[in-house]
């Protein structure tokens, strides 16, 4: 399996009014592959979302080296920058982030706009069948406004995917979602990246979504660790409650 | 081939993306047209009127001295007598017209003759005139038809009178060939026609041709009449080496000692332009109208830049380059101001062309001058241009923008 994205020592910093600079991320090394199930848990504030953003050509690292795709990270400038992002990265947000006033179709053609293939030209066929894959067919003209929470994840799923994209970065993608429904746009995000054997870096807060990848990472201080899935109890997510890792978890995302 | 169709398909998709947005923000997009659609109808309709009113003024103009270039001439004899041969004048003149192939041209000489009305007898100012003199001074004829040739040759002289003698005739319709009856020598001119009173102090008067009006018998004592001047109507290019020509060709006709001199005496010859403060006026007024239609939009835009960066920020995710993004939010802006621009002329033909200018001017004018074409293409041009500059500021801000500050906002 091919290297995706590797990071070394990637570490983000921002400037603080009046104050010491901040420093987010102190120095991540990571490597995705493709196909790779990654999931990342770590508190709130702890900087996952940070991390994404770097990860997905977002945002820029203050130090360390970033490729993607065998490219330096940092010589990616503009035009050739937003393109390489549009064509093979995919982003599902924590808030949906579906374009208000458009239809769910409109909403999942979008990214094609920015294919300067045949994509582009077939881009309501390729939208549909889209939407189809994530069981929103019959919704295809609806606007995000009258979608359910989980449809409209479905919508900005599909809409992440449309590209086929090597890598899709989800920022807590069920974090809006009811815990069964949250499954259940889980297995279809994994199975649709599964199809294309597009890589799945996930951002929860949820013990039971990040159980699902197969590989388990922790946001510490800046610094990515390894984290032990039986930490949150197996594939109990009953357990996961008494354990004090979880509360601890539950607590931060309340604060 | 690859790459041009790329290219292609990347001009389509910008295009096809722009007008999805345009199409979506409908509504963003009419709210802040509106103002330059009333300031393009706004530019358009006042310099129309304008255009209009200057054209009214220059008619009036044209019926006192002619229109640009008439050229007046006069002949004089410094013999003892100072006597002047009308008839070898009138023969130089004519001859010299047609060598020139001048086709407007017209004798114009002062009369006057005592009217028999049914009330009694008063003097009428008769002018003497050849058939282009209606077409060169703009005669408005209110009934009947101005002179043609034919006139000239009638058995029983034709006149056209105006209006005021008209209205103590008890202004009979021309159908019933009414009848101009002189006192003195007892003739009676068929009245052909009746022409506008320049103003309301005007005095009984009518038109002659020149060659009728020996058939009407009038016996005119010479200190009365005027020595004829004779006018030409020619473009304006050719004006001071036509007047040269024809000075000399009929002096050279008439022989040592006399003089054919010429001046020009419409408003083309006046050192300044006489309608430049209208014009003036028109275009300043013209421009504050636009500016404040453009400020309307610019304020607009302003508004809404903010709510649009956090679109801007989900597209640029999804791989919309700054150039994209920009082209789509200016684009936005231009075709926008440009179809207001559209929709200000047509509304602005649509006003102008109407009756009302007419109306609130309180007359029209006999050529009705075309629609200002120029004030229509500057309008939408300058709409285009406030619309651009206007959609510079939030496509700016929204290329500038971070993507990861606009999917927070
Ligand atoms: N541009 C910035 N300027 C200042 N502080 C920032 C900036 N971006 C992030 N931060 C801070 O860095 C920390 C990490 O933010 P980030 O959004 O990455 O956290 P997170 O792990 O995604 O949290 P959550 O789980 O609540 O989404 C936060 O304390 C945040 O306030
Ligand atoms: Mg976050």
């Amino acid at each position: 399996m091919s290297v995706l994205l590797e990071a070394r020592d990637v570490t983000r910093t921002v400037d603080v009014i009046d104050g010491e600079p901040l420093t987010i991320l102190a120095g991540v090394d990571l490597a995705v592959a493709e196909g790779d199930r990654v999931s990342i848990v770590g508190r709130s504030g702890s900087g996952k979302s940070t991390l994404l953003n770097v990860l997905g050509l977002l945002d820029a690292p203050t130090s360390g080296e970033l490729t993607f795709l065998g490219r330096d990270a940092r010589r990616l400038r503009g035009a050739a920058r937003d393109r390489l992002r549009g064509g093979e990265i995919g982003f599902v947000f924590q808030q949906f982030n579906l374009l208000p006033g458009r239809t769910a179709l409109e909403n999942v053609a979008t990214p094609l706009y920015y294919d300067a293939g045949r994509a582009f030209w077939q881009r309501e066929k390729i939208a549909r069948e889209m939407l189809e894959r994530v069981g929103l067919g019959e919704r295809v003209a609806q606007l995000p406004s009258r979608l359910s929470g989980g449809e409209q994840q479905r919508v900005a799923i599909a809409r992440a995917l449309v590209r086929r994209p090597r890598l899709i970065l989800a920022d807590e993608p069920t974090g809006a979602l009811d815990l069964a429904t949250g499954q259940t746009v889980m297995e279809l995000m994994e199975e649709v990246a599964g199809e294309t054997g597009a890589a799945l870096v996930t951002i929860t807060h949820d013990p039971a979504i990040a159980q699902r990848a197969s590989r388990h990472l922790r946001l510490e201080a800046g610094r990515l660790i390894a984290d032990e899935p039986r930490e949150y109890g197996g594939a109990d997510a009953a357990d996961a409650a008494d354990d004090p890792a979880h509360a601890e978890l539950v607590d931060g995302a309340a604060a | 081939m690859r790459g041009l169709g790329k290219f292609l398909t990347g001009i389509a998709s910008s295009l096809a993306e722009a007008w999805e947005e345009l199409r979506i923000h409908k509504g963003r997009v009419l709210l802040s047209l509106v103002g330059v659609a009333v300031a393009v109808c706004a530019l358009t309709t006042v310099v129309g009127a304008g255009a209009m009113a200057e054209q009214l003024s220059r008619e009036v103009s044209e019926r006192q001295s002619g229109r640009p270039a008439s050229i007046t001439f006069s002949a004089y004899m410094q013999s003892p007598t100072g006597q002047i041969d009308a008839a070898a004048v009138d023969a130089a003149w004519t001859e010299s017209l047609a060598r020139h192939e001048v086709a407007f041209a017209s004798r114009v000489t002062w009369a006057s003759a005592n009217v028999q009305y049914a009330d009694g007898v008063s003097p009428a100012n008769l002018q003497l005139i050849d058939v282009p003199y209606g077409e060169m001074h703009r005669v408005q004829i209110v009934d009947g038809a101005w002179f043609t040739d034919r006139d000239a040759r009638r058995l029983a002289p034709a006149v056209i009178v105006n209006e005021v003698v008209w209205d103590r005739l008890g202004r009979p319709p021309m159908a019933t060939h009414p009848t101009l009856e002189l006192a003195d020598s007892g003739v009676s001119a068929v009245i052909i026609g009746v022409s506008r009173a320049m103003s309301e102090y005007d005095g009984e008067s009518a038109y002659v041709l020149n060659d009728a009006f020996p058939a009407l018998g009038v016996v005119v004592d010479p200190m009365m009449m005027s020595s004829p001047s004779y006018e030409m109507w020619v473009p304006e290019e050719h004006a001071d080496g036509l007047m040269q020509a024809i000075s000399e060709e009929v002096r050279a006709a008439l022989g040592e000692g006399s003089g054919f001199d010429g001046w020009r005496g419409d408003y083309g010859a006046w050192p300044e332009d006489p309608f430049l403060a209208t014009k003036l006026v028109v275009a300043g007024v013209a421009v504050v109208i636009l500016v404040l239609g453009a400020l309307s939009l610019v304020n607009i835009t302003l508004v809404t830049v903010r709510t649009r960066i956090r679109e801007i920020g989900i597209r640029r995710t999804f791989g919309a380059t700054g150039g994209r993004v920009f082209f789509a939010v200016m684009l936005e802006s231009v075709v926008g101001t440009f179809v207001a621009g559209i929709v200000g002329v047509g509304v602005s033909i649509a006003l102008v062309r109407s009756p009302l200018p007419a109306m609130l001017i309180g007359s029209s004018p006999d050529d009705m001058p075309g629609f200002p074409v120029e004030a229509a293409v500057v309008g939408i041009l300058a709409a285009t241009v406030v619309g651009a500059l206007a959609g510079l500021l939030p496509a700016l801000t929204a290329v500038r923008v971070k993507v990861i500050d606009a999917i927070r906002f």
